[in-house]
């Protein structure tokens, strides 16, 4: 645990759609970066150093570290670019946290986005993989996760119906974000219905693809309190980038969840997270990764995770719930999409999700996925962690 | 800040084509090679931050290439897309937060695997500026030319860094370019982009390089003497070449006086003994030293002339050959870090300065030096 | 480690062309392939577990492995799925044909899987478990196209 305490204290976010012609790439930073500044009552010059982090091959510009600093603020600034693919988003969360932590920087600014209109996303997606061995045969993000799908259903006996109840959970939640991109909902059938894309993942079950920024800004203990009346504590952060070849992957199970979900809860004092979390954002690019991935999270037992999804426990109003926010199967700016996944947590901690709220949130997860099945973790709090 | 300090370091050698090696092999050696130095084991390494380009490595998330050859199976790791200063910067914030007790840094790039003119043309704006077909070398002669206009600086002045860093690099085992040149050489070689010859740029490269940094307390627990971080820091200019000054490095400046103001050091140009610096380009090495207060403004043609920067110099410069001698883009500022340490060892064998108590890196990102990160590092605490 | 030829390959990019190096290790599964149609996997000398393709070093254990030991042909499918959208193929430029069937291989004797494609003449054949031999091209490249699929045998 760090020594000094780190807090969330202002979020901004684009309205999220698959096409933002309206904008270059750094106008459309810009906008995330306002209304983070704006949400935190901040000029540009309060901030002490700049993280930002996107998939370069989706828009094609290379050190964007130097190239976005006219949007982000970073001019005569410290800029620094972290990036590990879809976990992009919550990497530079995790790098906001360590670069105030430290002590060097009090204020800093994170940004996470994606133009992914601008390229061919499962082309970029593809070269992401090992030239030699991986891309062959490889079809972008949703081969790999349909693979991860077959060896759980084949497991566990889970159905493509267990699959759909988790669409269209969270297309529901989405109509209640005015961020969101996908703001309609759909019905089990629906999804059912729609084209199969790789067996047994339906266009429904999917993610889209999105143009969209997001922008936290982090303060040190002392200043946060003073920045707003509710920060969003940073209680801990954990990561696994498991494996390096695809193909080393244990295919029904995700790894690197399970692990860094155990660090995460160990170092804070977490026993059962099913009882002591109020909320999750997952990561979670297809359906059926909401029922596995809780499953590795810890939240429930191996193999029960599809029955907890339909007694609607994780449905807004259930016990525990997951993706209020729509996730990322409503929106996918993919270098934003981690850190939307944090800023939602922020929001529901700081009680300003408005439609999406839900009561009485003390403690929350936000996750990023990407890469080789690899996963990033934040634990977030409405009190001060104990360290 | 607390204290910190480099324990470790290891890299391959410098060359124009490992064609032998992938990334991951050329990680596994230089990760090898800094737990050999620091006698430590993986398991002693709390975290990982690996360093790479995804459009040098033509792979959209290049960390994946040496994650295991990196040690990051179980373990906390992130990556930083830039120069390995940059890496390193935020491996010790991972440190400083009080998350890890060690972190093990590394940076890679195999220039010889692609067309560096199209990796560096990506780095221009793809609306307004990439069409024109530029490449890091002729932005950099743009660069060049502001800056011999503004402060004199001749072509025999640059080239005399060019001379001087090939001949360090004689004593250097693992530099790409040993050789022993003339300015007249270095002037009649080929011109690239006027005004810089083929010797007044740093060729293609291949190398990787690991660090280890560790908190105060894990600083003294293995074999070798911790050098010391006394300060960091880095800063970006503006984007567009048209709206920078590019005779000027105000970037560098900024980083420099934070990173002085840390070390608690008031007189650079005479605390400082030896500069490892990012000589992409021989007036380059001009440049930042002037940025750097290490030499008075527009003086350093002049100083270099009189030998203040020469191996028994006042101030050597580039001991190790600098980037001139071999330069593997991303690894090139970790490479710096680490000649840097072994100086202040004294573990640099053929090219040691005498008496070196406080060195100074450079590592920068982006076109004519954009985005620049400095260290100080001390052998006192 | 014994010496043998050097390989490349392209990437076929027209835009940003690459020579990938597969390194020594990967350059000696595709000479066995090339020249005996076999397959090799790599065995840990600390936890013992048999990596296809092979690599020099043990994720788990971080030790450097020089075990090559020979796996398969046939195996069993680890986990697959069958590919229905169509997308271009970053590698070529062009639209990938589909169907097609992608599968991770359990070849015999190795403990990782080997990713390929799979022929979905049957897709009801297609499973976890099904056993499968790789059918192997007329040409001799020495690449993951030496291999023209897997097919499932009963």
């Amino acid at each position: 645990m760090g020594k000094r305490r780190v807090a969330i204290v202002g979020t901004g976010q684009t309205f999220h759609k698959s096409h933002r012609p309206d904008v270059n790439g750094q106008e459309l930073i810009h906008e995330a970066v306002q209304s983070a500044l704006n949400d935190a009552g901040m000029k540009i010059g309060d901030i002490d150093a700049i993280v930002i982090g996107n998939m370069d091959h989706f828009e094609g510009i290379n050190y964007v570290d130097c190239w976005s600093v006219d949007g982000s603020g970073g001019v005569m600034k410290p800029i620094i670019k972290l990036t590990t693919g879809g976990t992009t988003g919550c990497t530079v969360g995790i790098g906001g946290y360590h670069m105030v932590a430290s002590g060097i920087f009090d204020k800093v600014l994170v940004i996470g986005w994606e133009k992914n209109s601008e390229s061919d996303t499962t082309g970029a997606i593809t070269t992401a993989f090992d030239p030699i061995w991986d891309r062959l045969v490889f079809a972008g993000a949703i081969s790999g996760l349909a693979a991860e799908a077959q060896a759980y259903m084949a497991k566990y006996g889970a159905t493509d119906k267990d699959g759909a109840r988790v669409s269209v959970r969270d297309r529901k939640h989405a109509c209640n974000n005015p961020h969101a991109q996908l703001r309609k909902e759909v019905t089990i059938d629906e999804v059912l219905a729609s084209p199969m894309l790789a067996d047994p993942i339906h266009l429904l079950d999917v993610c889209p693809r999105t143009d969209g920024a997001c922008a936290v800004i982090m303060a040190c203990e002392g200043i946060a309190e003073k920045l707003t009346p509710i920060p969003d504590w940073i209680w801990g952060t954990a990561n696994r980038h498991t494996y390096t070849y695809l193909n080393d992957t244990a295919f029904g199970g995700l790894d690197s969840m399970a692990e860094a979900s155990k660090e995460l809860f160990k170092k804070a004092g977490i026993r059962e997270p099913r009882k002591e979390l109020d909320v999750i954002e997952l990561y979670q690019p297809y359906s059926f990764a909401g029922i596995i991935w809780i499953e590795d999270m810890g939240i429930v037992p191996r193999g029960k995770g599809a029955e907890y999804i339909w007694s609607g426990a994780t449905d807004m109003g259930g016990e525990l719930p997951i993706n209020p926010s729509g996730g990322v199967i409503a929106c996918n700016p993919i270098g934003a999409t981690g850190l939307i996944r944090c800023a939602e947590v922020a929001l529901q901690i700081m009680g300003k999700a408005e439609a999406r709220q839900v009561p009485d949130v003390n403690l929350g997860v936000s996750t990023g996925f990407g890469g080789c099945f690899w996963v990033d973790m934040i634990l977030h709090g409405k009190n001060k962690p104990a360290f | 800040m607390d204290r910190a300090a480099i324990i470790g370091l290891g890299m391959t050698r410098i060359e124009a084509n490992k064609v032998r090696d992938t990334f991951a092999d050329m990680a596994w050696e230089a990760v090898n090679k800094a737990l050999s130095d620091a006698g430590m084991t993986i398991d002693d390494i709390d975290n990982v931050v690996t360093t790479s380009n995804d459009f040098w490595d033509g792979r959209t998330i290049s960390c994946m290439a040496v994650g295991d050859a990196s040690g990051a199976k179980h373990k906390n790791i992130s990556c930083c897309e830039g120069d390995g200063t940059f890496g390193a910067f935020y491996g010790l914030t991972r440190i400083l937060s009080g998350s890890y007790g060690t972190t093990l840094v590394t940076a890679h790039s195999k220039g010889s695997e692609s067309i560096s003119s199209l990796i560096t043309n990506a780095s221009f704006d793809p609306i307004y500026d990439r069409g024109l077909g530029m490449d890091m070398i002729s932005a950099s002669a743009m660069q060049a030319r502001a800056y011999m206009n503004r402060t004199k600086t001749t072509p025999e002045q640059m080239a005399l860094v060019s001379v001087k860093n090939h001949g360090n690099a004689i004593r250097n085992p693992y530099a790409q370019l040993p050789m022993k040149i003339t300015v007249d050489d270095v002037l009649k070689s080929e011109m690239i982009a006027d005004p810089l010859h083929k010797l007044d740029c740093s060729p293609v490269s291949d190398g990787c390089c690991a660090i280890i940094i560790a908190n105060e307390d894990r600083a003294t627990k293995y074999t070798k003497t911790p050098v010391w971080i006394k300060g960091v820091s880095f800063c970006s200019d503006s984007f567009f070449l048209g709206d920078r000054d590019l005779s000027q490095a105000p970037s560098l400046k900024a980083a420099a006086k934070k990173a002085y103001d840390m070390a608690g050091i008031k007189n650079p140009g005479k605390e400082i003994d030896l500069a490892e610096l990012y000589d992409a380009f021989s007036y380059q090495e001009l440049m930042w030293l002037e940025a750097l207060g290490l030499a008075g403004d527009g003086k350093a043609g002049k100083e270099l002339e009189d030998g203040r920067y020469d191996l028994g110099g006042a101030l050597p410069v580039n001991a190790s050959g600098g980037l001139l001698s071999g330069h593997p883009v991303i690894a090139a500022g970790l490479i710096r870090i680490a000649e840097a340490v072994k100086q202040i060892r004294g573990d640099a064998g053929k090219y040691q300065a005498d008496g070196v108590r406080l060195a100074l890196a450079q590592g920068l990102n982006g076109l004519c030096g954009q985005s620049h990160c400095v260290w100080i590092l001390g052998k006192d605490k | 480690m014994a010496d043998h030829e050097h390989i490349i390959i392209e990437s076929g990019d027209k835009d940003q062309p690459f020579n990938y190096a597969i390194g020594m290790h990967g350059s000696k599964f595709f000479k066995e392939l090339k020249e005996r149609r076999v397959f090799l996997g790599i065995r840990c000398p600390k936890c013992k577990k048999v990596y296809v393709h092979p690599r020099r070093v043990c994720g788990e254990c971080f030790v450097e492995m020089n075990d090559f030991v020979e796996v398969g042909p046939k195996g069993r499918i680890g986990t697959f799925t069958i590919l229905r959208y169509a997308f271009i193929d970053p590698e070529t430029g062009e639209q990938k044909p589909v169907p097609y069937g992608y599968g991770f291989i359990k070849l015999d004797g190795a403990d990782t899987l080997f990713q390929h494609y799979i022929s979905i003449d049957d897709e009801s054949k297609v499973r976890i478990g099904a056993r499968v031999e790789p059918v192997f091209s007329e040409e001799k490249k020495g690449t993951l196209k030496d291999i023209l699929y897997f097919r499932i045998i009963d």
